[in-house]
Parts: structure tokens; C-alpha cells; sequence
């Protein structure tokens, strides 16, 4: 039977969606018992909030000062220790997870499944390539551990309602590496909704013509209480930081409303947004590829049309 | 210092991925194959710091069959000193691929291996990890900047969050992300000049490197397709379709 570890990715004390996903996709294994792995310097408030989700078996915490930031070098033998008793090690597709989860493999000597969309048994997953042009179903040697990384995006959170599951400390026994330092982090500061996890999104591209027009994208995302995204195009022109970037190397993201404004649609876009419910495009280029996908379409010069929606709501 | 860069040969990222009706693969018969852009952005990021000073030999390395000399041309043509070919006819996935590198480390002795942070056929993001984790070294994934002094790489990484500031001893590994610099085109002089360049060619078998895959790849599907949708008017006729469903 299949025994499932969840490593839990989190920031600033808070756990992140991302992990609650990875557990949906680890109840789809339908094993014996999915535990979720808090690594942190203080793993308490998270582990409490991970002890929440549907399915969790147990939370397990390794608390060491060490860990206050996530670095992969000092994570993954600590994980890599830990998943010597599972038959799948399961983590987020997301950054930390992309980062973490090839070096806990080539630790464990196996091969990793990226970007898990579905698991069809225990050892077969679908998983994209070519930026999603293609998928793919693999099956993962039954006789080594599967490490995984859990494409947010195709999995919807496991729920959180009355579940309480224990709460356990570990004492890992590891050498860990000082080769490698944290030294900042630079987060944007917003009150908007986060982006990989928001129901609505509102995304520039290119079209909106420069960082201060970019403000017109802010205001109309914060009345529809969206969170604001952008194509590759406008990113690289300054307009916004890189976070902000949606896209086959950015964020892939699934949510209910997606509303592309000047955004003609390159192909490593849409992989980015291919699961989101609904896509309304809004360009004045009435031949632009993002009107190949989208529910909604309305061909015009964006800085007419938001007034006019901001109007009409 | 010396400086490995992956270079890997991919369908071209223009090239619209048909997936055969059989579901075999995808056609790759007669379709245009480039550098994966990435480690065009590595070998770029590699040849700056030669030219600073930081380095003294870039090292393009190619996994791949014999036809791949002529890709490792267009390395050496951008800039790099000489090139590694290992020879395999097979499809090789990232935990190979990072042995083979751990081998080419081990006698090569680089003071830093760049990579791409994903090869855009595959999408695994996974050889640069593999081989830091295999190499017992540091890994700075997803650079969007590269500063090496004292000893050590400054790099600034592309989070969710926003950007992180590691710093990593030398010898370390590092993948490198879209905005980490912007490669040079190649010159037909450089050609010319490439063309005396030297490949060693290592036969994949000859490296002692276990090439057991772990994942086999059983079928092929084109993705679900969203079907086109329709054109409203005006900003008012989209507002009250959305507020039909629900979505504002």
C-alpha cells in the first residue's frame, strides 16, 4: 500500500495553498496514509493549519534554525531522510517545490515526475510537455519511491472544515551543508489577492504601453477584487516585476475569471492560463491569438473599454 | 576557472507540437531544432563572465546522437572555448543526464556549471538540481543574476514571492531563467572560426554512467482544446455576460 509524504511549502509562518493541492493529488493515490513534512525554524503555526486539511493523516515537523528560509540544499537531505519510510514524496510545483524536489530525488537515486496534472494509478501520472501541447503518461518504477512535484494549477485544494489530525516532531539526524546562505528576499508588498490561488485575475501585456498605464490594470483588478497578473511581454519591458509573470516559465494558473487585457496571446502564455474557468481577451488587435481561446472577446482600445466596464458593473 | 554549460538541442520553440495520431510521440520528422533557449541564456551568462575576467575556458556540453556536432558548432561559434560531445542514440532523462555531468565535473574540475533551468521539450526542470544534489555543491535555480566574487555567487533568484539573494560557494551549479541576460547572435565570421574549435566526443557507454530509466512514457495526447468562444460588442453586453455567470 502506498504510504504518502506532502512537503509543506509556506512563508512568513503561513502555510500556502500550494500545499493542500498536493494533498488532493495525494488522496487520488488512495493510499494508507498521506503525512505532510513542515520544515521551518518555527513549524508550529503551520503544522496547525496543515492539520487541518481533509485527508492528512499526521503532520510531521522538523524544527531547526536551519530551515527559516528554504533552501533546497538544506532541505533535502532532511527530506530525503524522512521519505525512507513512503512510497511517494509528493511536492508543490511551484518554485520551492521545482527546486527542492530534483535534488531530494537524485539524493534518493530516482527519477521525478514534474508537474503532475492527474494520477491514473499509483505509479501513472499525465503530466505536460512542450508547454502543454503535449501530455504525457508515465509510470514510475512501483519499485523505488515516486517523487513528484504537483502541478497546482489541475488540483483543487483539499478541503479544511473539522479535520485535526496529530501533530508530530521529528529529530532528523542530518548533515547539513553551509555552502549555501540566504541573504533577502524582495517581495513586492500588496493587499491584492495572491495570484496563484485568486478566484479572478486581471493580466497586462505589452498593450498597456508602460508601467504608469499599468496603474489603469491595478484599478480595475482592485474594484472586481482580482489579483493582477501579466504576460512575458510586459514583464520584460519593465511595466512589472518578474512574480507577476504568467506563462509557461511563470505562473501557470486556474482561476474562475481570467481577463486578458493587451495581451495578443503568445503560445507560453496560454499554456499559463489553458485551466482557467472562464478567458475574456480585450485587444484592439482583432486577429491576436488570445481570441483563439477565449470565452469572451471584445476587439478595442483597452484604455476606452476598462472605464466603460468599470461603469457597467 | 573553467565554466560547463548544458547545451541541449530542441525542437524549436516556434515550431506549433503535433503529437502523432498513434500517440507514439510527437513529429519531430523535418521540424526545425534550435538551442533550448535557456542555455542559450547560460552560455551567454557564462561567456560574460569569461569576458570580465571571472573565467578562463567556457565548455559547452551536448548528450546526443552523432548528428549533434553540428548543434555544438553553433556553441562554439557563440563563443564557447571547445565542446563536450557524449554520444547516445537514446533519449536520455534528467537523472542520467546529471550522472553524465557529475563525470564531466569530476574531470573537468569547473569552477561553476550553468544550465538552463528547464529544456522546453521535456519541461523537467530537474538536471541542474540532480547534479548539485549528486555533486554535494550548492544550487542557485532560476538566476535572474549572477554576481561571482571572493570565492562565491551572489544570485538573485526568480521566487513566487519575488526575487531571493543566495549566495553560494564556488564550486556550485546554477539554472538559468528568461531574464538573466540577453544572448548574442552569432556571426558568420564566428562560424568560420568555430569550425577549428575543438569537440571531444565520449562515447555515453564508455563513462560508467547506470542508464536505467526510472519513468517510462506510455502514451501521447494532444491537450483538451478550449473551444473558441464568442465576440461581444461593447464593455456593457461583457459585463452582463460575466455577471450571467456568475463571475463579477
Amino acid at each position: 500500500m502506498s504510504k504518502i509524504l506532502v512537503i509543506a511549502e509556506h512563508l512568513g509562518g503561513k502555510l500556502n495553498s500550494s500545499t493542500a493541492r498536493a494533498v488532493s493529488a495525494a488522496i487520488a493515490v488512495k493510499g494508507e496514509a498521506i503525512d505532510v513534512l513542515v520544515l521551518s525554524d518555527a513549524p508550529d503555526a503551520i503544522a496547525a493549519e496543515a492539520a487541518k486539511i481533509d485527508g492528512v493523516s499526521r503532520v510531521l515537523t522538523v524544527a531547526k534554525p536551519e530551515n527559516a528560509h528554504p533552501l533546497a540544499a538544506v532541505l533535502a537531505p532532511q527530506i530525503a531522510k524522512v521519505a525512507a519510510g513512503y512510497s511517494h514524496v509528493f511536492v508543490p510545483s511551484t518554485t520551492f517545490g521545482k527546486d527542492v524536489a530534483p535534488r531530494v530525488a537524485a539524493l534518493l537515486g530516482v527519477a521525478q515526475v514534474s508537474d503532475v496534472m492527474s494520477v491514473e494509478a499509483a505509479h501513472t501520472f499525465k503530466r505536460p510537455i512542450y508547454a502543454g501541447n503535449a501530455i504525457i503518461t508515465v509510470e514510475a518504477d512501483a519499485s523505488h519511491t515516486v517523487v513528484a512535484t504537483i502541478r497546482s494549477a489541475s488540483w483543487s485544494a483539499a478541503g479544511n472544515g473539522s479535520h485535526s489530525a496529530p501533530v508530530e516532531a521529528l529529530s532528523i539526524d542530518a548533515a547539513l551543508p553551509t555552502h549555501t546562505r540566504f541573504v533577502e528576499l524582495k517581495q513586492g508588498s500588496s493587499d491584492r489577492p495572491d495570484l496563484q490561488s485568486a478566484s479572478k485575475v486581471v493580466s497586462g501585456g505589452r498593450g498597456v504601453g508602460s508601467k504608469e498605464n499599468f496603474d489603469i490594470i491595478y484599478k480595475f483588478a482592485d474594484k472586481i477584487g482580482a489579483a493582477v497578473g501579466a504576460s512575458r511581454a510586459a514583464v520584460d519591458a519593465g511595466y512589472v516585476p518578474s512574480e507577476m509573470q504568467v506563462g509557461q516559465t511563470g505562473k501557470i494558473i486556474a482561476p474562475e475569471l481570467y481577463m486578458a487585457i493587451g495581451i495578443s496571446g503568445a503560445i507560453q502564455h496560454l499554456t499559463g492560463i489553458k485551466d482557467a474557468g472562464t478567458i475574456v481577451a480585450i485587444n484592439k488587435d482583432g486577429e491576436a491569438p488570445i481570441f483563439e481561446i477565449a470565452d469572451f472577446g471584445l476587439v478595442g482600445d483597452l484604455f476606452k473599454i476598462i472605464p466603460e466596464l468599470e461603469q457597467a458593473l | 576557472m573553467k565554466i560547463l554549460v548544458g547545451y541541449k538541442r530542441v525542437v524549436d520553440y516556434n515550431v506549433r507540437i503535433q503529437v502523432k495520431s498513434d500517440g507514439t510521440g510527437v513529429v519531430t520528422d523535418g521540424v526545425k531544432l534550435s538551442a533550448n533557449p535557456f542555455d542559450d541564456i547560460a552560455l551567454e551568462e557564462a561567456l560574460r563572465l569569461r569576458e570580465k575576467g571571472v573565467a578562463e575556458e567556457v565548455i559547452v556540453v551536448g548528450i546526443g546522437p552523432a548528428d549533434l556536432t553540428a548543434h555544438l558548432r553553433n556553441g562554439l561559434a557563440m563563443g564557447a572555448n571547445r565542446a563536450i560531445h557524449v554520444v547516445t542514440t537514446d533519449a536520455v532523462q534528467p537523472l542520467t543526464a546529471a550522472r553524465v555531468f557529475l563525470k564531466l565535473v569530476e574531470k573537468e574540475q569547473p569552477g561553476l556549471v550553468i544550465l538552463g533551468k528547464q529544456a522546453i521539450d521535456d519541461d523537467a526542470n530537474q538536471t541542474g538540481q540532480m547534479l548539485a544534489a549528486l555533486w554535494d555543491r550548492p544550487q542557485a535555480t532560476f538566476a535572474s543574476k549572477v554576481e561571482i566574487a571572493d570565492g562565491k555567487a551572489t544570485v538573485t533568484r526568480e521566487v513566487d514571492a519575488g526575487l531571493e539573494v543566495i549566495e553560494a560557494e564556488l564550486p556550485a551549479v546554477i539554472t538559468t531563467d528568461l531574464r538573466l541576460n540577453e544572448p548574442r547572435f552569432i556571426k558568420l565570421p564566428d562560424i568560420m572560426k568555430a569550425k577549428s574549435k575543438p569537440i571531444d566526443t565520449i562515447e555515453f557507454g564508455s563513462l560508467g554512467v547506470e542508464a536505467h530509466d526510472h519513468l517510462k512514457t506510455t502514451h501521447y495526447a494532444a491537450p483538451a482544446k478550449r473551444s473558441k468562444g464568442v465576440m461581444v460588442k461593447d464593455a456593457a453586453e461583457l459585463v452582463a455576460a460575466l455577471k450571467q455567470k456568475g463571475l463579477l
